[in-house]
């Protein structure tokens, strides 16, 4: 599979009468945009608002944050299986809106939503503090209940996502960067002396707030797979999770996998990027036995010679990471897993819920406990009124005058497993 | 501004005494700088000076411990000093146990910044590595170049009350605490090029070492279930409708207590979870799932078991650190035994 | 929390899905649960049936809690 991204650079937003590009504005319109996503019967209002960097802003609650991209050449459409017909992406000419992203948030749904700051401390620990925001505030009808209320605000925030992308069809990049992803047999016949790499991302599968959406089928009901990376940068992999906001991918974090581009990277001059896996995590027992099972066949199938395994989330998906990890190794591949830590708000205590000997190799996100104080914002996008009860918040920890403590589990994106960001412990 | 002033701990060795012959020399105060005080002086930069150094014998600090201590305590608080180095001690055992020693005493009892500097495996390291800065230094002196420069670098951030990066980045041993940093390279980055080391065959640094577990050896059994008292426990967050306590989604800050006396099953309208790390509408639709209080009464009435201790102790497992939850458990353990409580069934989520 | 439990002395069964995480922290009797999310129920079941299982749950606990062991022990639920 070979597909092309080219990237328009988006540096600011704007609303405006109607939607466009020009220069590296990104024009809304929000009548436009409403009529889009009130076709959805389950919203009673939606209202936008616009987040730049360095703006004193805060948005909270964050369930996802979605970059707006456009399939202009090769089959399928953005979010197969979700938005667009279930057809394989990953092929020809995608165009993207860089530097711009949709936030959804909105009433909660349940604790865990995030927080993006746009200045001061918190923002050097979200990456979402750098792109040009568009917030999406969604109420619901009465009467909606938490699962249809979480999948109302998923699908609105990639409509909104398919639309701005939309704007990108017709524009001329100012660069492109092509990936080529070739069969397994054709990438060992031209890199015969590299070794063979390979990919285990690991998808949050635990239920509500903690589901991941592959071409549009709940992963958790899905046995480990190989997928094209293209795919996974055409939309194939949705977020539908967001807890704790620290560690769990939002949907732009798929579409970006910066795992998959810096293998890219390397790939044909150190290394054979030749496979990429994705595996779930789930509440039984037995599937986290099932599907560690299978990861390390295909692993073993594929005769790779190293793996990257990522983690989403923490606890008891600790025992699914350490699972991979060992039955990888046991086929004599190398291993190293990324994951991220929960060591307590001093740093002293046990960071992982499980362990094993076998992974001696080991990137961290940092520890999610540590705590860190938020400053009073001018404006906050969405609502305060949650930061008390959100993962990574307790009661009462807004003071008088404004500023907030929370641990950075409640930033979103802040000790990212697929090493999204720069964070780290020792 | 006048420069930082700086106490000196060495050795007998570094303090040009002699060898294993002069270890039994008792501790004695020099003016200015000795041995390897110069090192680290010029890398102060006119920063701070050292102004004055103990020379001690190892064997006499060792076999006569606690007076040495109070004797060097007694020559530094003399110097004032701003902040004390001991060693570097590199990889001699009672030398590092030595410096490790002092610089914790002086820590303690004149409450400034104090740094020395060891070989991993120096038994002082282990000893004192959770209490004080210990530079990371090589198994031998050859090593004192680069020691030197890290423990003055180290000296001078303390000194300015800059704040003290992660072990990585200042090079101390590892305090047994998690510290974040940012890194220059992003996670991926760093992972692929890890994978490389690995991969071929070169040294690689994992950034969280596997950790061991400790184990507790198996109680005895109940000897007659049909007579015990058993308490209920759960991490899974089950609390009273409201969450009185208002326990934490995540990372829970406490645990709470709750009255079942009379209670026989946990219903929809009395209980909920405050827990944030699974879908909780399966729990609040019946938290007997999470807490089998139902089934345990009706054991309780068919005799089953002798009684239900009254209360239940409750606590959100999610991100919580093993250091609270252990607190806990130790605190509401005292109440079970004091109250003859004979086994305990803990649920988690 | 079950091994300071266990080291206050009192006997202790620890009922949870993911025994593996189990038995890294050290619990010495394990009894397997249902799911993450419902470890003692299974809302696909009827109430009654759902019950039945939560019982055989317990009794296995009351079960493992009745039986000498020297090492680290997982009781299947029968």
């Amino acid at each position: 599979m070979k597909l092309e991204l080219g990237y328009i650079p988006i540096t600011n937003i704007e609303f405006a009468e109607r939607s466009y590009v020009e220069g590296s504005t990104l024009y809304v319109s929000k009548e436009e945009l409403s009529d889009v996503l009130l076709q959805d019967e389950n919203i009673s209002s939606v209202s936008f608002a616009i987040a730049l960097p360095g703006d004193k802003t805060r948005i909270t609650p964050v369930k996802d944050v979605i970059e707006p991209r456009v399939k202009v050449e090769g089959k399928g459409g953005m979010f197969p299986g979700v938005l667009s017909k279930v057809d394989i992406v990953g092929s020809g000419r995608t165009h993207v809106l860089k530097g711009a992203a949709v936030v959804t948030t909105g009433k909660i749904v349940g604790f865990q939503e995030g927080i993006i700051d746009m200045s001061g401390p918190g923002a050097e620990y979200t990456p979402f503090s750098k792109t040009c925001n568009l917030v999406l505030v969604i109420t619901p009808k009465e009467g909606v209940v938490q699962h249809e209320h979480e999948h109302t605000v998923r699908m609105a925030g990639l409509r909104a996502a398919a639309y701005l992308g939309e704007l990108a069809r017709e524009l001329e990049p100012e660069t492109i960067e092509t990936y080529e992803f070739l069969p397994l047999l054709e990438s060992i016949e031209r890199y015969p002396d590299l070794p063979r790499v390979g990919y285990v991302k690991m998808l949050q599968s635990q239920g509500l707030l903690h589901d991941t959406y592959v071409y549009g089928v709940d992963a958790k009901r899905t046995l480990p797979t190989l997928i094209s990376p293209t795919e996974v940068m055409d939309g194939a992999i949705i977020s539908g999770n967001c807890v704790s906001a620290c560690d769990k991918n939002p949907t732009y974090v798929h579409q970006n996998n910066p795992i998959v581009h810096d293998l890219f990277k390397r790939h044909g001059k150190d290394l054979n990027f030749c496979a990429m896996i994705i595996t779930n995590e789930n509440v039984y027992l037995a599937d986290k036995i099932r599907s560690s099972d299978r990861t390390a066949e295909i692993c073993g199938y594929l005769k790779l010679d190293g793996v990257i395994i990522s983690e989403e989330g923490f606890g008891n998906p600790d025992t699914d990471l350490m699972m991979n990890c060992r039955k990888i190794s046991d086929k004599g591949i190398k291993t190293v897993v990324i994951t991220d830590e929960y060591a307590g708000r001093d740093g002293s205590s046990q960071s992982l819920a499980d362990a094993d000997p076998s992974c001696d190799a080991l990137v961290t996100g940092g520890n999610a406990n540590e705590v860190i104080t938020l400053p009073k914002m001018d404006k906050v996008i969405g609502t305060e009124a949650y930061v008390g009860i959100i993962a990574g918040g307790w009661d009462k920890n807004k003071a008088e005058d404004g500023t907030i403590q929370v641990e950075l589990q409640a930033i979103t994106g802040a000790t990212s497993e697929v090493g999204f960001g720069y964070l780290s412990a020792r | 501004m006048s420069a930082f002033r700086i106490v000196h701990y060495i050795n007998q060795f570094f303090g040009q005494i002699g060898g294993e012959e002069m270890a039994h020399i008792p501790p004695e105060y020099r003016e200015g700088k000795v041995g390897p005080g110069l090192a680290l002086e010029a890398n102060f930069k006119g920063e701070a000076v050292i102004v004055g150094t103990v020379v001690c014998g190892d064997s006499y600090f060792n076999e006569n411990m606690e007076e040495a201590k109070e004797t060097i305590l007694a020559m530094v608080e003399k110097a004032k000093p701003d902040l004390f180095i001991a060693g570097p001690a590199f990889n001699a055992g009672r030398y590092g146990v030595a410096c490790g020693a002092m610089a914790a005493y002086v820590k303690e009892k004149l409450n400034i910044p104090v740094v020395t500097g060891m070989y991993i495996e120096n038994p002082g390291a282990d000893m004192y590595k959770t209490d004080i800065y210990i530079i990371s230094t090589r198994n031998s002196a050859a090593g004192m170049r680069d020691a030197a420069k890290k423990m003055a670098a180290l000296a001078l951030k303390m000194l300015k009350n800059e704040k003290i990066g992660a072990s990585s980045e200042e090079d101390y041993i590892p305090q047994g605490k998690r510290v974040n940093l940012f890194e220059k390279l992003r996670g991926s980055e760093r992972a692929v090029n890890m994978l490389l080391q690995k991969l071929q065959g070169k040294p690689f640094t994992t950034e969280y070492p596997m950790p061991d577990f400790d184990r507790v050896p198996p109680n005895p059994p109940v000897a007659d279930i049909q007579r015990a008292k058993i308490a209920l426990v759960t991490s899974g967050g089950i609390v009273p409708k409201g969450n009185p306590d208002h326990i934490e989604s995540s990372n829970a800050s406490k645990y709470g207590r709750y009255d079942i006396h009379g209670v026989m099953n946990l219903t929809s309208d009395t209980y909920e979870t405050a827990h944030g790390g699974y879908d909780p509408s399966y729990a609040n639709a019946d938290a007997d799932r999470v807490v089998p209080l139902d089934v345990l009464r009706d054991f309780e009435m068919e005799g089953k078991i002798g009684s239900i201790y009254e209360y239940f102790f409750s606590t959100v497992g999610n991100g919580t650190a093993v250091k609270s939850a252990k607190a806990y458990a130790e605190d509401f353990s005292k109440e079970l035994i004091k109250e003859n409580v004979q086994a305990v069934i803990l649920t988690s989520t | 929390m079950v091994k300071e439990i266990e080291r206050a002395g009192i006997p202790v069964v620890h009922i949870c899905t993911i025994t593996p995480i189990s038995l890294t922290v050290g619990a010495n009797r394990i009894v397997p649960a249902v799911a993450i999310p419902y470890p003692l129920g299974d809302p696909a079941l009827s109430k009654d049936e759902e019950k039945q299982q939560r019982r055989k749950i317990v009794k296995t606990a009351l079960k493992a809690l009745s039986t000498e062991v020297s090492d680290q022990t997982v009781f299947d639920v029968e």
